[in-house]
Formats: C-alpha cells, structure tokens, sequence
C-alpha cells in the first residue's frame, strides 16, 4: 500500500475521520463529564494536515503552556495520542477534582500532575475504546506521559515521527470545552498505514 | 528598526544585523544559530531529524535535517556575505520531551539531533561557542548576530544568555 499518502487520505476520508474523532471524543467527554460531575462540550472535530512550520499555531501559539498528556497507541493500530489542556484549565480542572484543594498559582504540585496524569489515563482510555468497538480492532494504550511545556516543544514528539515519513502530519483534533474555564484538546494521530485498516474495518475500502 | 525574523520547525531563515532570528518552542529539535561576526550575517536552522541519508524520499525539505539544513544555511549565508571560514554557532534543544515513546524512532532523538548538528559543525569546521542542551523541557531561542547573544527561554526559568 505505498502509494497511500497524507494527502490522499485527508481529502478523500476526511468525514469519516471526523466521525471517528466525533465518537471518540464524545466517550471521552461523558467519562470526563462524570469526572468532574458537571457538563463538557466539545466542538466538531477537525481533520487537519499540516506542514511542520504550522504545528505551534495549532493551539492558541507556539509559546502557550499547555499540561500534556502523550501516550503510544499499540495493537492493530500504531500511531499516538495527546491530550492538551491549557494550564490555567489544567488547573481548573484539578481543582475540581481534588474538591477545591488545588494549589494557588501557576505551578503544579507532584500529586497533582499526577492526578493529571490519572484523568488523561481514564478519558484517553475511553477514547480509544470507543474506536476499538467501533472498528473492531484491538488497540491498547502505552502507560501515559505527562509533561507541562510549551505547546510547540510538546507537539514536537509526534511531528518529528511524521518527519521521517514526509513533510505534513495529519491528525484529528477535538476541542471541548465547559462554560468556563475549561479549554482543552484530544488529539488522535495514527500512523499513515493504520488508516488503510481502520477504514477496511469500517467497510470503507480505499481507492 | 530592527526585525527579529521567525524560523518555524523544519525551517532555516538568515538576517543582517540589527536584526535578529528566533524559533518559538523547541521540543526534541534543534536550533542552530550561526553568524560571522565580521560581516554580522547570522542565521537560524530549526531541524528536527539528524540525518537526510536514513531517510528514502529524497524530494523532501531539506531544512528538515540536521546535515543538510546546516549546509544550506551557511550556503545562504555566505550569499550575503559571509565567510566560511569566520563563521561561529551556537546551538540549543534536543530535549527528550517525554521519557519514554511508543515509536522507536522517536526515542533519543534529541540526543541524536544534537550529536548529528556537532557532526555536521565539525566537519565544516565552525565551531560551537555555546550550548544548552538535553534535559527535558522546551526552549524559545533568539540570536542576535550583532552581539552573537543567543537568548533562551523556558517554561518556569529566568531567561539565560550564553
């Protein structure tokens, strides 16, 4: 199947992939929703192939400091997940976790990055159950990676894998959101082979 | 007035002083910063992978690699003046963002992109006059030819000149 390419697979599968991202982020909403026993909405998933030098604008800039947690996704699947949240809503949403005893200001505590950690863990998880039902495949998430940094500097790691392959990176992201102060992103990125099986999986063969 | 030029990931800009380049939010990347402090020409390479050779396509952006992003640079640099030969670098980045990666050929590549970047300075035999390098999080990097000042930000740290 070498002659798949990025492109092709944006223009042509481009609302499949968003009903993927829709159905994914949307299980992942309710187990966050439950989480924090309030509501979260998200906003239509968007399919987005890049070039390397637009990745930092891809959320709010290069320089936003963003908590994000990155894990491998493993099984008939390969590829990675993010989740990103802004860290002023990173904090926000410990808070509420951890019944208001967050830290004050900007800094992260140890226990709460690692509660952080835990939420990404549980909502990506849900995620990606969710496409595993779907699709049929089986899919397993690595343990997580936490880290708090730049946005650019964090959405590095997963440009750099599509480096080696060519010069864009495709990738489907959800925002969501509360009434609030609660910003925050899933975003899904197989690799250029997976998306050939998870379409075939869906009875969608490509041409 | 002068402009401080922007160098996006897998991207290479020069400038003339006053002016001066910057690349915001380097991960696992690269920045390499050189200039010829006679003729104040400086430049900025942001790569992100070490080595063009492993890779199959050939038609790709060549400011993508370490070894062929450092040629071009200095191929456009010595169009605007400067010389080889005075050229000084000065390079930043490489974290390793998360300790571990699913992806094999992603784990240590910023140990890689920093070990390939010397390679390549030495061979054309510029030397690095500064460094910061390694650990683990992200760095916003401005050079300025004029001074040869490479300034460095990061997350929660007093911003540093080296």
């Amino acid at each position: 199947m070498s002659d798949i390419s990025l492109e092709k697979v944006s223009e042509n599968y481009a609302d499949v992939l968003k009903e993927i991202g829709n159905i994914g982020a949307g299980n992942a909403m309710t187990a966050l929703s439950q989480m924090l026993q309030c509501k979260v909405d998200m906003k239509v998933p968007q399919v987005k192939l890049l070039d390397f030098a637009e990745v930092g604008e891809l959320m709010g800039g290069e320089e936003q400091i963003m908590v994000g947690v990155y894990l491998g996704v493993e099984g008939d699947i390969t590829g990675s997940m993010m989740f990103l949240v802004e860290q002023g809503s990173a904090k926000h949403l410990i808070n509420k976790i951890m019944m208001g005893m967050a830290s004050e200001g900007e800094e992260f505590t140890e226990m709460e990055l690692s509660a952080m950690k835990e939420v990404g863990n549980i909502i990506t998880g849900a995620y990606l159950n969710s496409l595993s039902s779907l699709t049929n495949l089986k899919i397993f998430p690595t343990p997580p990676e936490l880290t708090v940094d730049m946005a650019c500097a964090i959405l590095s790691v997963p440009a750099i894998h599509f480096g080696t392959l060519g010069d864009k990176i495709l990738l489907i992201q959800s925002q969501f959101y509360d009434e609030v102060e609660i910003d925050g992103y899933f975003i899904l990125i197989p690799d250029l082979e997976s998306y050939s099986k998870i379409l075939n999986s869906l009875g969608i063969p490509m041409v | 007035m002068s402009e401080i030029i922007k160098v996006g990931m897998a991207d290479l800009k020069t400038c003339i002083s006053p002016d001066g380049v910057t690349t915001l939010g380097l991960g696992s990347c690269v920045g390499i910063a050189l200039r010829d402090p006679v003729t104040k020409v400086g430049g900025m390479a942001h790569i992100m992978l070490p080595d063009s050779t492993m890779i199959r396509n050939s038609q790709q952006n060549i400011a993508k690699f370490a070894d062929t992003g450092i040629d071009e640079l200095v191929r456009q640099m010595e169009k605007l003046g400067a010389k080889r030969s005075r050229l000084e670098a000065k390079i930043a980045g490489g974290a390793t963002m998360f300790r571990f990666s699913a992806n094999s050929d992603t784990v240590m590549v910023g140990e890689r992109n920093v070990a390939a970047t010397k390679k390549k300075l030495s061979e054309l035999n510029i030397p690095i006059l500064a460094e910061d390098t390694g650990a683990n999080y992200g760095r916003t990097v401005t050079y300025f030819p004029e001074s040869g000042e490479f300034h460095i930000r990061a997350v929660g740290k007093e911003e540093t000149i080296i």
